[in-house]
Parts: structure tokens; sequence; C-alpha cells
């Protein structure tokens, strides 16, 4: 055998190399393949097709996401606060992500739909979810703050990737509601949002070919964020997370995740060709997790600090207003304002988040099924008896307080 | 009436529904031009189009949680598991996302996703097909299971579990997918309710409860007792989830004796569960202890030993003997 066989070009050293190479990239400086157009100096770059949708935003465009990017901050400064406080069980900080999240929310439009993971809270901001409803899940008083079918952003999915699959299903139903339709419906596309964790997940790989064999518009937005709790991303990976779409046959764009402009520009590219029926884009936005995974977590035993203050050089703010001082888009009076803004939304927050109600378990009952259930309704029909059984037990009401207190 | 199999009910049963509603659609692998490797969805695609009778990739994570998007956006999935071995890859998808996401949406969300399974032995077959996993699925709040165990049922069951606003997911029993009988197109009669048993024979010495592949095989024992001058209550259960209890307690209490047969393992099943409520519910009623007839524990055994391992009306006959000793 093998005589038989016409001759390849594999190249079995050139294959080795270029296997060093991708995992150097996968962590390493990844300047040369990134879309970059706003460099942590404050100055604007070009790029021959992401120049031209970054145009399209206006110094009102940019002042605003300098403003998304600086609540975003100072809620999630609020929220850790809160967690500390015993206000929240747990909180998930974004700090670092804000471009990656403010400008890829951004740039989607209304009759767009977004999956996000559980740490999108800037993406939230930019769906209109009010911010302290996004408490509920870690005050413990609901598993969903929000409703959906009003902002069009998912709830929360803690099951890591399992969202993903949700998206491009998602996407599938807008396919077929075009089809429906006849053109009266509005092109809309689908966000999934997932992290350089969860792209290990089998349902990554399985909403990749789903969303690749069916043309489905969905936008793939990966945050690598470098870590996965304590791991770093080159146990997950050996590439570039956006080298893996070429294996899927659709495009894949590694951004860098803390230029707003740039993150903006290729969401919006992205999306739109995803609504052309052109199909899935992944966008992997290379930025950073500057903070602990959550308020539970404890970077010091597994990363440097001098690692933190690295990426703290190419912050997502602070180089937007760089840009936006030189270009005289912006002046201290806007900062000002901005800073002030935030006080407010953080007061705002704070002050709601107290007054959360907590649930009654009456409604957990209630939405185990949208129809009638026999067992659910005996279960709540004992459970109404037990607790008569201590009306007018004088420490019953004061047990009650004590576990109230106790969960504040 | 019509005479048909329980394969080809279904199989109308789906015509029936695609028909009615746009945004019915069917998804699986190989459902399409083969028609499912049974054959159910048959010239579905055909009639239908390659839209709404979905041959998926190869993945049943996929399935489900593509299915579960599609809900989202005002779709009604019927997902086809190729075989009950197979669901495990979609098993996260189950239970951790289309159970919970109507109460975890605080009732705004409702994920209305049909799962059909073909699930039971008795077919001769290679490991991953003969296996009867419903009670994972039963302990997972959120999830209807309902199991047809003749074709009037399964053309209904089926149109009703595509209505139904929870997910359900529907044990069809594979090795009666050839089972003939009768069927009314122009009404679902008394199985209008899909989650209520059906007393299918009444007797006043002991009751057995079965369902899915095993309600002839206790039909068949029925019959062969009341030979030996014994008379014995069959309840076909048809809903696992939720399971009717009032039906099985009525019977238990006109009777004192109850069987509970199926091909699942016996440990952490179903009839566990029924023996626990009907013990709370019936005990003064009860003159023996509930006796359950089921697979044993181990992993669904080779074909050539099934025989052995399968609940068959032997096995019935001889916990009946037991329960009447007492």
């Amino acid at each position: 055998m093998g005589t038989h066989l016409p001759s390849t070009e594999f190249d079995g050293t050139a294959v080795d190399d270029q296997r060093e190479a991708d995992a150097e990239a996968v962590m390493g400086d990844p300047s040369a393949q990134m879309v970059q157009l706003l460099g942590p100096d404050g100055k604007l770059g070009a790029d021959p097709v992401f120049s031209g949708y970054a145009d399209r935003l206006t110094p009102e465009d940019l002042r605003g996401l300098y403003a998304d990017m600086a609540a975003i901050r100072r809620f999630d400064i609020e929220a850790t606060a809160l967690q500390r406080q015993g206000q929240l069980a747990l909180w998930v900080p974004l700090t670092g992500q804000e471009a990656a999240q403010i400008g890829s929310g951004r740039a989607s439009q209304p009759q767009d739909y977004i999956f996000p993971t559980y740490r999108e809270h800037g993406v939230a901001l930019t769906r209109n979810v009010d911010l302290a409803e996004l408490l509920r899940q870690f005050r413990g008083v609901s598993n969903g703050g929000w409703n959906p079918k009003e902002t069009n952003f998912h709830l929360y999915t803690l099951v890591l990737a399992a969202q993903t699959l949700h998206a491009v299903g998602y996407a599938m139903g807008i396919q077929r509601d075009q089809k429906l339709a006849a053109g009266k419906e509005p092109d809309a596309a689908v966000i999934a949002y997932f992290g350089d964790g969860a792209s290990s997940e089998g349902d990554v790989h399985e909403s990749m070919v789903f969303a690749s064999s069916y043309n489905a518009p969905v936008v793939f937005f990966c945050q690598n964020n470098h870590w996965a709790i304590s791991v770093p991303t080159n146990v997950q990976t050996r590439v570039p997370l956006s080298n893996r779409a070429k294996g899927y046959g659709f495009p894949g764009i590694r951004v860098d995740g803390n230029d707003v402009i740039a993150v903006h520009a290729v969401t919006e590219w992205a999306l739109e060709h995803a609504r052309q029926g052109k199909g899935p884009v992944l966008i992997e936005a290379f930025t950073y997790r500057v903070g602990a995974h959550t308020t539970a977590d404890d970077p010091t035993k597994y990363r440097h600090s001098d690692e933190e203050d690295a990426w703290r050089a190419k912050d997502p703010l602070s180089r937007l207003e760089k840009y936006l001082r030189a270009e005289g888009m912006a002046d201290d009076a806007f900062f000002a304002k901005v800073k002030a803004d935030g006080d407010e939304l953080a007061a705002y927050v704070r002050r709601t988040a107290h007054d959360l109600e907590n649930p009654d378990i009456r409604s957990a009952f209630a939405n185990v099924y949208a129809g009638a259930h026999p067992l659910v309704a005996e279960e709540l029909a004992w459970f109404e008896e037990y607790t008569a059984g201590f009306a007018g037990d004088d420490e019953a009401p004061a047990q009650h307080d004590a576990a109230a207190k106790a969960g504040h | 009436m019509t005479t048909m199999t329980i394969a080809k009910a279904i199989n109308e049963g789906l015509r029936a529904t695609l028909a009615a509603n746009p945004k019915t659609l069917l998804m699986g692998e190989d459902i399409g031009p083969l028609g499912g490797v049974y054959r159910v969805t048959d010239g579905l695609i055909g009639e239908f189009g390659p839209d709404r009778v979905v041959d998926t990739p190869l993945a049943e994570s996929g399935i489900i949680g593509t299915a579960i998007g599609l809900a989202l956006r005002g779709y009604s999935p019927v997902c086809e598991i190729q075989f009950d071995g197979f669901v495990f890859p979609g098993f996260n998808q189950i239970t951790t996302q289309l159970a919970k996401m109507h109460a975890r949406s605080n009732g705004n969300l409702t994920v209305p996703v049909v799962i059909r399974i073909p699930y039971g032995g008795g077919i001769g077959s290679v490991e991953h097909h003969s296996e009867s996993p419903e009670a994972l699925f039963a302990h997972t709040a959120g999830l209807r299971i309902i199991t047809p165990s003749n074709p009037h049922d399964a053309y209904w069951m089926i149109q009703q579990a595509v209505e139904c606003q929870d997910p359900v997911i529907v044990f069809e029993p594979k090795r009666r997918y050839w089972l003939k009988g009768e069927v009314d197109v122009d009404g679902p009669g008394p199985s209008a309710d899909p989650f209520k048993a059906h007393v299918l024979r009444e007797g006043t010495d002991a009751t057995v409860v079965a369902y899915g592949p095993l309600v002839p095989v206790a039909l068949a024992a029925a019959n062969a007792a009341e030979e030996d001058g014994r008379s014995v209550e069959v309840i076909d259960l048809r809903s696992i989830s939720p399971l009717d209890f009032d039906t099985v307690t009525a019977s238990v209490q006109k009777t004192g004796r109850l069987i509970v047969a199926h091909e699942a393992p016996t440990f952490g099943g179903i009839g566990g569960e029924i023996a626990a409520r009907v013990s709370e519910r019936a005990f003064h009623s009860l003159e023996a202890p509930v006796i359950r007839v089921g697979g044993f524990h181990m992993p669904y055994p080779v074909a050539k030993v099934e025989e052995d391992y399968l609940p068959d009306i032997d096995r019935i006959l001889e916990a009946l003997d037991r329960a009447l000793s007492y």
C-alpha cells in the first residue's frame, strides 16, 4: 500500500511548528491577529473592514459607551459591597470586561435576542434590564428576576454553555418566522454569550454544529477573560478560541475585548452578517477578569498580581477617556456628570436591593408547571394545613422573624 | 374506527398535529427520508418539508437544547430520541434546563417541548437499546411523563402532549409498535385526559398496575388467573407524572391487594413510589404487602437472557400467588 496513494503536501514539522505557535497565541501577545481600533494609549487605529463600522459611531454614541461602562463598573462595586454586607448571597463581578459587554450589547438591535451566561451585567444594562432586579437572583429571592419577553434578554444560565444551544434553537425559530411571515418579520439575530471555560463544554460544540448546518442567525460571543475560576485558558484550548470557528465552517474573529469601539464594530458586522442570512459568526473578545470569579473566590491562590496590573494598564475605560479628551468630545464636566450618575445608580440599587421582598413559597408551588398538576396541588394543600397548625402559636411568628433576620 | 398499529397511530397523530399547527415541528436523527429507525415519522417530511421534519446532527443534547430555544421563540418541537439508552447525552438539557425553565422564570416562560423515547426491551437488541429509564425523569419536577399502551391512546396522547404547555416525555413501548388496535380518529372519548389511569379490566381479588409494554402482559396474566377462579383488576397507568393515585387507591380499597409491574428495575422505581403512596392512603384496606414485579438491579442484560430479566405472565402470577397467600 502507499505506492497507490497520491503524494500529499503534509509536512509533519510544519504542523508541529504551527501547534506551538497556536499554543503561544492562546495566552501570549496576540496583537498580530486581533482586531484593535482603540489602543491602550487612547489612539484610534485603522482596520480595512471594521473602521467603516467604527465610523458610524457619533461623538454622542462614544460618550454613551463611556457612560455605560462607567455605570456598570460603579454598579459592580456597589453589588460587591452589598454582598460583603450580607445583602447578597453571592456576587459575580465583571470589572475589566466592560468594553466586551457594553460594546457588544450596544451593537444589538431591539429585535435581536440575547442569551447571557451569568456575568453579563453590562449587556443587561444595554437591554434596559432594571439593574436592581438583576440582583434578585444573587439575593436569593428569584432564579430569574426579569421577564425576558420584555427585554429580549434571557435569564442567566448557570449550567455552563447550556444556553448556547437555546440560542441556536431560537435562531432557527427566527428563520422559520421569516418564512411564515413572508418578509414581514424584521431581520433579527441572536447572541450567545459564553466564556473561555465554557468553551470546553460539549454544548458549545453541538451548538456550533447545529448553527453551521442550518446557517442559523447567531453570533457566538466568547469573552475570553483568561480564567475559568482558577484554571487558565491554555488548559481549555491549544489554539486561539476564534480559530475554532474554521472547523465549523464560519468566520471567527478575535477582537480586543477591552476596546469598546472595536467590539462594537465587530459585533455590528457579525449581527448584520447573521441577519442577512449569511450564517453564524464566532467572536472571541480577548479580555481579562480583573477581579475574582465570584465574591467566594480568592485569585491570590492561583495568579500573580503583576498579571492583574498588566491588564489594568489596558483598562477599557481609561483608554476611551483619553480618546474622548484628546478629540475634544468630552470635558471635565462630562466625566463629573458620569460619576454623579453612577453614584445615583448605586444609591438606587442599594435602596431597591434592601427593599426586595422575600417571596412566598406558594409562588414556587405555582410555577412548577404551567398547567394543573395533582401532586403539586396535594403537597401545597398539605403545606397549607401544616402551616395553619401554627396559627395562634406565639412562637411561630417569632421564629419567622428570626429566620428572616438570619437571611439578611 | 380504524385499525392500525401503535407506530402508525403515532404517525397519524403527528400528521394531525403538524397539519393543525404551523408552529409544530419534528426534530431527530434519521426522522426525515428514512422516517425514523422505527418508521414512526414515515412520509411526514414529504408532506411537511424539511423545515418541519428536521433531520438533526447526531447530538442528543443539541436536539433538546435547540428545541428549548425553538420553544422560547413560540414553536412546539417534538423531539425523537432514537433509543432509550441514548437519551443521556441530553439528560442535562432535560433536567437542568427544560424542566426548570417555567419555574425559574417565575412562570413568565413556557417551553412546550415533547420528547418521544422508544423504550423497553424484548426486541433482542444490542446494549443501550432496551432500557426503561422513566423513573430518572419522573423524579424531576417540571416534566410530565406519559406512556401509551395501545393505538387509540397513542394517536391521541401524542397530540395531547403537543398541546400541553409543559414539557412532556412520551415513552413509547417499542416492542408494541406493531400491536394493532382500533383508533377512533373522531374523538379521544375516554382518553380525553392523558394524565388519568384507565381501569382496563375489573376484578375483586387483586389489582395489577402496569404501563406501556407490560399492559398486555398484565391483561394476559389476569385472564390466566381467571381460569383459576381469581378475579384480577388491571389498571393501565398511562401517565407516570402526574401519577393517578386516586384511581389506584380506589382499586386497592376494593381489592385489598396490589401488584405493580414494570420493566424498569424495582429499586428506586415507580413501583416503589406507588407502594409507598398506597400504604399511606389505603393502609387499612391492604390485605397484603404491595408486591413489585420488575427488572433486576443490573445493567440491562444481553439479548439472549432478556427473557429471564423481563417480567412476564408467570412472574405476575407468582406475585399474585404471594399477595393472595396473606
